[in-house]
């Protein structure tokens, strides 16, 4: 292990001569976790709202101003048929269509029931089902203010709930982003710049001078594993004070594991890149191998869809997913504060990913060649 | 035996059906400049890379330095200079600072590192690109710069793949000086090249033609042999009945 300091000390001269590549190091964490965090954003707000109110009853415009008041809804047009209102959600003016029929006001005042008619556009599912919701709450609402309006105090008593939501306390979206998006660009990152370097070396043909020399491959798989394990533990670091300044995120856990387990993680995701370059050739076979499983392991790892609704056969490929469980440990640590004993099984994992990684990795590379 | 360096015994390298090396055996003595000549193809690059523990045979056996390849491998790496067809020093980093990790790999100390570079550079009057990086050197200054390199640790072997392949006929010239003092210093020269005129620099030669030796001795015995003026003649001889041979 003489050779290692010399092989880490000739990295870490490469990596600052590349004038690209170390600003680059830094500055990508800063501009991803805005874009990402601002952008990746599915909280659905502004929902524009079409009315056809065929009462014009001032019930009926109280209904409507309930829609606005809620802060969902913005009250895009009034239109005398449906016809009309359909083309306002063709041309995306209009999210949904609710139609008041004439007796509304009247069905009501006479304690009768009435309806109401929305029209969603469901092109994009997601938002469409929440676009229900919300008028659903609304309209609920608005019962119970009718109802209290007609029995005063007496008014029947309706099962109430009231919810407060833990961890997130108004269900912020960056908050919830935030960590995950630290957690995929720290893999990314190492993992690329892992798998690339070792086939430089061979495109370059200055790794054949290495075998030709007494450096074991011990010294030199470390020798490539530890100056970018020191980059992605510096990466993480700088990368949570980023989430600091710009979102006032901190750990609400301890730094101190949330490290401990970075920097098992990391040996796992090293070990990984420099297994695919050990079976590849060129830089061009590196990336879209790395890029192959990254992607899948990103889709998967829970960071946009809750991991926990994919199909079985899917979860079985998921165990396999180390990012899955940096992402579920980051949101664990950051936003709940978990603590050594919720996350040792995500410890164990990841220090087998670490072990099998890396001597597979060990094993594919030889000195020689047969 | 001493004097014998390197000792090759039915050495074979078979890629699927193709035989690059078929069974080839010869030795080289300790100080000897031995010249491994053949055209491109004729198996020369594969032999070489066998003898480094690079490549595993797939018959016989060879000992080089006094260590097997097949069992001693690493120990053979221990004491050969190595310098490959393809430029083998880090484009990124200085001349200093490819010494001193070449230097490091082979556990010299940072002091015999920095006194060796120190010599090497005042002989070949280049102490002024000590810190420059190598990637804005002339070709034919990192030729001469490998060649340095890969006497660092002060080998007793060197091998040295088509070390003159592309430099001009002064670089080559002043190359084969080099070659020349480091034999005078006892280093055993193993030399692979396709120049016919470099050949008559060696004390030996051998001539590989598919895969095989066809001929091993002095140049002069060789030219007496085939009845050559030059071994430019005596190869165009060998390869004319050549399978494998590109050109």
């Amino acid at each position: 292990m003489r050779s290692l300091p010399h092989v880490i000390r000739k990295e870490f001269r490469q990596i600052s001569r590349n004038k690209i590549m170390l600003p680059l190091l830094f500055v990508m964490p800063i501009v991803q976790l805005i874009v990402l965090s601002y952008a990746a954003d599915f909280e659905v707000k502004n929902l524009n709202l079409a009315v056809i109110d065929h009462d014009r009853d001032p019930m009926s415009r109280a209904l409507v101003d309930r829609f606005v008041a809620s802060g969902y809804f913005t009250h895009v047009g009034q239109f005398q048929e449906v016809g009309a209102a359909l083309e306002a959600i063709d041309r995306e003016e209009a999210d949904l269509v609710m139609t008041i029929p004439e007796d509304f006001s009247r069905s009501l005042r006479a304690g009768k029931p009435s309806n109401v008619q929305l029209l969603i556009n469901a092109v994009n599912n997601q938002k469409a089902s929440v676009a229900n919701t919300y008028s659903q709450q609304v309209l609920a609402l608005f019962n119970q203010e009718r109802l209290f309006e007609r029995f005063g105090g007496s008014a029947p008593g309706g099962l109430e709930i009231s919810s407060a939501y833990w961890y997130n306390p108004k269900l912020n979206y960056k908050i919830f982003m935030v960590p995950g998006i630290l957690a995929i660009l720290v893999t990314m990152l190492t993992a690329f710049l892992s798998s690339i370097n070792i086939i430089r070396e061979r495109e370059m043909g200055t790794i054949e001078q290495l075998n030709v020399s007494p450096l074991t491959k011990f010294e030199f798989i470390l020798g490539k594993i530890i100056p970018f394990w020191i980059i992605g533990m510096v990466l993480m670091g700088f990368g949570l004070v980023v989430a600091y300044v710009l979102f006032g995120i901190s750990t609400a856990g301890s730094t101190l594991l949330l490290f401990g387990f970075v920097s098992i993680y990391l040996v796992a995701i090293l070990g990984f890149g420099i297994l695919i370059s050990t079976v590849t050739e060129t830089q061009q076979q590196a990336m879209f191998i790395t890029w192959f499983f990254l992607v899948i392991f990103l889709l998967l790892s829970g960071l946009f869809t809750p991991a926990d609704n994919i199909p079985v056969w899917a979860k079985g490929i998921n165990f396999f997913n180390p990012i899955k469980y940096f992402v579920e440990v980051m949101r664990m640590v950051m936003l709940k504060g978990s603590g050594w004993t919720d996350i040792r099984g995500h410890f164990a994992i990841i220090i087998l990913f670490a072990i099998g990684f890396n001597f597979v990795a060990i094993r594919s590379y030889s000195k020689t060649t047969s | 035996m001493s004097d014998r360096v390197i000792h090759v015994d039915g050495l074979t390298k078979r890629f699927g059906s193709f035989t690059a090396v078929d069974h080839i055996s010869f030795d080289v003595k300790r100080g000897e400049i031995f010249g491994f000549l053949g055209a491109n193809g004729a198996g020369k690059t594969t032999a070489m890379r066998m003898l480094c523990g690079l490549l595993d045979p797939t018959e016989g056996n060879a000992d080089v330095a006094g260590f097997n390849v097949l069992t001693q491998a690493e120990e053979v790496k221990k004491h050969i200079g190595y310098m490959s067809q393809k430029f083998s020093m880090y484009e990124d980093l200085t001349v200093k600072e490819n010494f001193e990790f070449y230097g490091g790999v082979y556990r010299l100390s940072q002091k015999t590192i920095k006194e060796r570079l120190g010599e090497m550079l005042a002989r070949l009057g280049l102490d002024h690109i000590e810190k420059t990086l190598v990637h804005d050197i002339p070709l034919g200054w990192k030729q001469k710069l490998s060649f340095s390199l890969a006497l660092l640790h002060r080998p007793g072997i060197i091998f040295l793949d088509e070390p003159t392949g592309g430099v001009d006929p002064i670089t080559r010239r002043q190359f084969w000086e080099m070659i020349y003092e480091a034999a005078a210093d006892g280093v055993t020269i193993f030399v692979t090249t396709h120049y016919m005129d470099e050949a008559e620099y060696c004390d030996r030669v051998s001539i590989m033609v598919d895969g095989r030796i066809s001929a091993l001795d002095s140049p002069e015995n060789l030219r007496k042999e085939f009845k050559a003026q030059t071994m430019d003649e005596v190869f165009r001889q060998l390869a004319r009945g050549a399978k494998n041979a590109a050109g």
